[in-house]
């Protein structure tokens, strides 16, 4: 038996562990933590109910619009403005989300899990015409590497052509990630951290001139998808086939839907999404919000207030709790463990039946000569967030046209005394909730259930092993010094720690105490 | 250090602390230079900085990632430490790993390394003030970098750069100013230790919407035209060149989008500036007034807090 423990987990978004023991080359036990704490639900406590919405978009950097929005759905309910969003209001808050998925998706394949795949260092005889590459290539000639050195070795088996390619798109995709921020920020002032969504629907006054903005940014956005982005991760899932085999996970995928289209619904989970919501678990069923918990017994909080819905959760730590390894929470559905993501919400909309999804994902399979249970897997996650980057692109240059300069953008309202209101919604990483109430003027609960929670949660009162946990679990491991398998399977996830844990760090000593032998 | 073709080496480590990867994020939108130029090429003639480690853009995990640190420490090349994110002293222990299975604590890496280091930026308003991790409770122990390089006793310069997020031209300015013309001098930063490039002047004195203040044309919802004061806009007592500069390649800032400024480049937010949405008070307004014994018309400098009192 070996334990290896990789910490940090690099390219990932915030503080990530992963220990795992391997026997014989295979994972017999993993076990994910976060140890960042910055404790954002007793900051809110006793603050203004408005300063929820622009404390809980810094959650996080790289998804900061889904918080925004998923914040301003919690307190349009409890304002009691839910079902007056204006049509502007609603199209700017989609545009901004989209724009955010947009950003989000290409740093990912990119920025973060390409150099999982891609060797950039191969680029260093190019002597051909790429611009991307002349640069990357008179960079590498001068003989200092770094941050593209060190790295796992052993695996990257691009051939040369598609390696040359991807690397070049690499550095074309720090541009075209460029343009996505610029796109938020057309509608949102500033990105990270936009402050174009507020409660009651949208701040930013649309016109002609920033439409046409916005669509040619996102034009040049679309060419790249089409002609990179999409194009790449089939190369990749070609050349690493043995990946649609891996990594599979918890077998269950939750989603709450995103982009509204319609906001007269007050109920999330019914309201018309153009991407559905939904529970699959074998079954496709409808999700029901009042089943979603959060267990204790793994994490560093009390006990008591295990296995409670997020409106009567309590997040109060106990550090010294003897069989805890993680400062996440466990969420569950009805008891069990579920995937959230990309891969979830293209699963779900897929045994829906939507139009949209089913013949982008048909067609990508028959490219790939796979089938549907292939998609289970480490490429199928990188998979459904390149189409879905295809298909939120293309809505968003229709919806952009939508909007009307000169109606109004946001609801009259006054901030009640008391109220409570919970905000639903897919991010880029997933399913994602928000729950407040207001007492005396000031918010008394604020709770964040996040989508990396759901996929790096630990075991739960059961013992079951949350998603990123079970897909670790059975992996075979080639070279237990360059554990390329575990990183590329807990990073297909995207995990996001800046989200995922919201409480404190402690020295986790039974963790700590291995190393590999 | 130089390459095979003169280019002389910068070394650079960015340690993230308890922070969002907001400020990663925002580096990554600079326009002039790109960021792809700021990796690959010279950042000023025969200068390259170059990324030792970053979390999220290094190819390296685990040990291979902290041996990158260890060799910083036992180097003699000049490096500079950026710091994005607080400094957690409760819960310090995101570190990473190592193969020995001992946990580091943030606090030790970064004062071991701040030692040694040319200069420390602190990059964003958590690693320059504290920002939100340190806001009230509080519960993680979030420091800002110059507290604890201070309590430390490590004399090392320390240059912030707040906002949250900073704009990637102020990140990559101060690094520019640093490698043209050495570290700023007293002269080129303020009491809070920003350079007075970025944030030498008021919101409210370049804002676009002042003329709308001057008339008393005030919005009273969002989405509304005239100036934001009512809706608790910080500009008034806000020092930053946000409505000059703008973000995102110029094209748009907060109050561009009809949104109140948070005041998130002063020390002490989000606590001082909470409610985020309650107005200032008039007497907090920066102003001319006359004065009483020698009837001559002086210049008021707004209260340094943005806002005193907690949400109404």
């Amino acid at each position: 038996m070996a334990r290896i423990t990789i910490d940090p987990v690099g390219r990932v978004e915030g503080h990530l562990k992963i220990d795992v023991t391997v026997d014989n080359g295979e994972v017999k036990d993993a076990r994910a933590s976060g140890p960042m704490f910055r404790g954002f639900e007793q900051i809110l406590i006793g603050r203004h109910p408005m300063d929820a919405q622009r404390l809980t978009t810094r959650v996080c950097g790289v998804c900061p619009a889904v918080h925004s929005v998923c914040s301003s759905l919690a307190l349009d309910q409890a304002i009691g403005v839910a079902d007056q969003i204006p049509d502007n209001g609603r199209i700017i808050r989609n545009l901004i989300l989209g724009a955010n998925y947009l950003q989000s998706h290409i740093l990912h394949f990119y920025a973060l899990a390409a150099l999982d795949y891609v060797d950039p260092a191969a680029a260093a005889d190019y002597t051909g015409d790429d611009a991307g590459l002349q640069q990357l290539a008179a960079f590498l000639q001068r003989g200092e590497w770094a941050p593209f050195v060190p790295r796992y070795e052993g695996d990257l088996c691009l051939d040369k052509e598609t390696n040359a390619a991807a690397a070049s798109h690499y550095v074309r995709a720090l541009d075209m990630r460029r343009l996505t921020h610029e796109m938020v920020a057309t509608f949102g002032g500033k990105m990270p951290h936009e402050v174009g969504c507020v409660p009651g629907g949208a701040c930013e006054v649309p016109t002609a001139d920033k439409a046409a903005s916005f669509l040619g940014r996102l034009q040049d956005v679309q060419r790249f998808i089409d002609e990179c982005y999409v194009p790449d991760v089939v190369a990749v899932a070609t050349a690493y086939p043995d990946y649609f085999e891996i990594g599979k996970g918890c077998g269950r995928y939750l989603a709450y839907g995103l982009f509204d289209m319609d906001t007269t619904e007050t109920d999330l989970m019914k309201r018309p999404r153009y991407l559905p919501s939904g529970a699959l678990n074998g079954q496709l069923g409808a999700v029901d919000a009042q089943a979603i918990t959060e267990d204790l017994k793994y994490s560093y909080f009390q006990d008591d207030y295990s296995r409670l819905h997020p409106s009567e959760g309590r997040t109060e730590p106990q550090a010294d709790k003897p069989e805890a390894y993680s400062w996440a929470k466990a969420p569950r559905l009805n008891g069990e463990p579920y995937e959230v993501g990309p891969l979830a919400r293209w699963l779900v909309a897929y045994h829906a039946g939507d139009e949209k999804v089913k013949p982008a994902v048909d067609s990508l399979l028959a490219a790939l000569d796979a089938e549907p249970a292939a998609l289970q897997s480490t490429l199928g996650r990188h998979a459904a967030r390149a189409l879905e980057a295809k298909l939120v692109a293309d809505a968003m240059a229709e919806w952009v046209l939508e909007l009307e300069p000169g109606a109004p953008v946001c609801a009259d309202y006054e901030l009640p005394e008391t109220g409570s209101g919970t905000g639903m919604v897919d991010g880029p990483r997933g399913a994602l909730l928000h729950h407040i109430d207001i007492e005396d003027s000031v918010i008394s609960r604020y709770q964040l259930v996040v989508p990396t929670t759901w996929n790096v949660s630990p075991r739960d009162d059961e013992d079951k092993p949350g998603p990123i946990e079970q897909a670790l679990i059975g992996t075979q491991i080639r070279d237990e010094k360059n554990p390329f398998e575990v990183v590329r399977i807990a990073r297909s996830f995207d995990p996001c720690l800046a989200c995922a844990v919201h409480i404190i760090d402690a020295k986790d000593k039974e963790l700590g105490r291995y190393r590999i032998v | 250090m130089m390459t095979q073709q003169g280019t002389q080496e910068i070394p650079v480590v960015w340690l993230q602390g308890t922070g969002c990867s907001g400020c990663s994020v925002s580096l990554l939108n600079a326009a002039a230079p790109r960021v792809a130029n700021v990796l690959l090429e010279e950042l000023v003639p025969g200068k390259h900085v170059q990324v030792r480690f970053h979390p999220t853009i290094m190819a390296a995990s685990g040990e291979l990632a902290l041996e990158i640190l260890f060799d910083m420490q036992e180097t003699e090349e000049g490096y500079v430490l950026i710091l994005e994110g607080a400094i957690p002293e409760k819960m310090p222990y995101i570190g990473g790993t190592t193969g020995e299975g001992e946990e580091l604590s943030i606090v030790t890496t970064f004062t071991e390394l701040a030692e040694k280091a040319l200069c420390v930026v602190a990059v964003g308003t958590c690693a320059a003030f504290g920002g939100i991790p340190a806001a009230a409770p509080n519960a993680s122990g979030s420091k800002p970098a110059s507290q604890v390089l201070a309590e430390h006793g490590i004399e090392t310069p320390c240059v912030n750069v707040p906002g949250c997020p900073a704009h990637p031209d102020w990140i990559l300015g101060t690094l520019v100013h640093v490698l043209l013309h050495g570290l700023p001098t007293a002269d080129d930063v303020d009491e809070h230790g920003r350079p007075r490039a970025f944030f030498g002047q008021l919101i409210h004195e370049n804002c676009p919407r002042r003329a709308d203040f001057d008339a008393g044309k005030f919005a009273s919802h969002h989405g509304e035209p005239g100036c934001l004061y009512e809706l608790g806009c910080k500009g008034p007592v806000t020092y930053s060149d946000c409505p000059l500069r703008q973000w995102n390649s110029g094209i748009s800032w907060p109050i561009g989008a009809g949104s109140p400024c948070l005041g998130c480049v002063e020390p002490g937010f989000p606590d001082i500036g909470s409610a985020l949405y309650k107005k200032i008070s008039a007497d907090q307004l920066p102003r001319i007034e006359r004065d009483e014994t020698t009837g001559e018309l002086k210049y008021v400098a707004p209260a340094s807090a943005p806002c005193s009192e907690p949400s109404e």
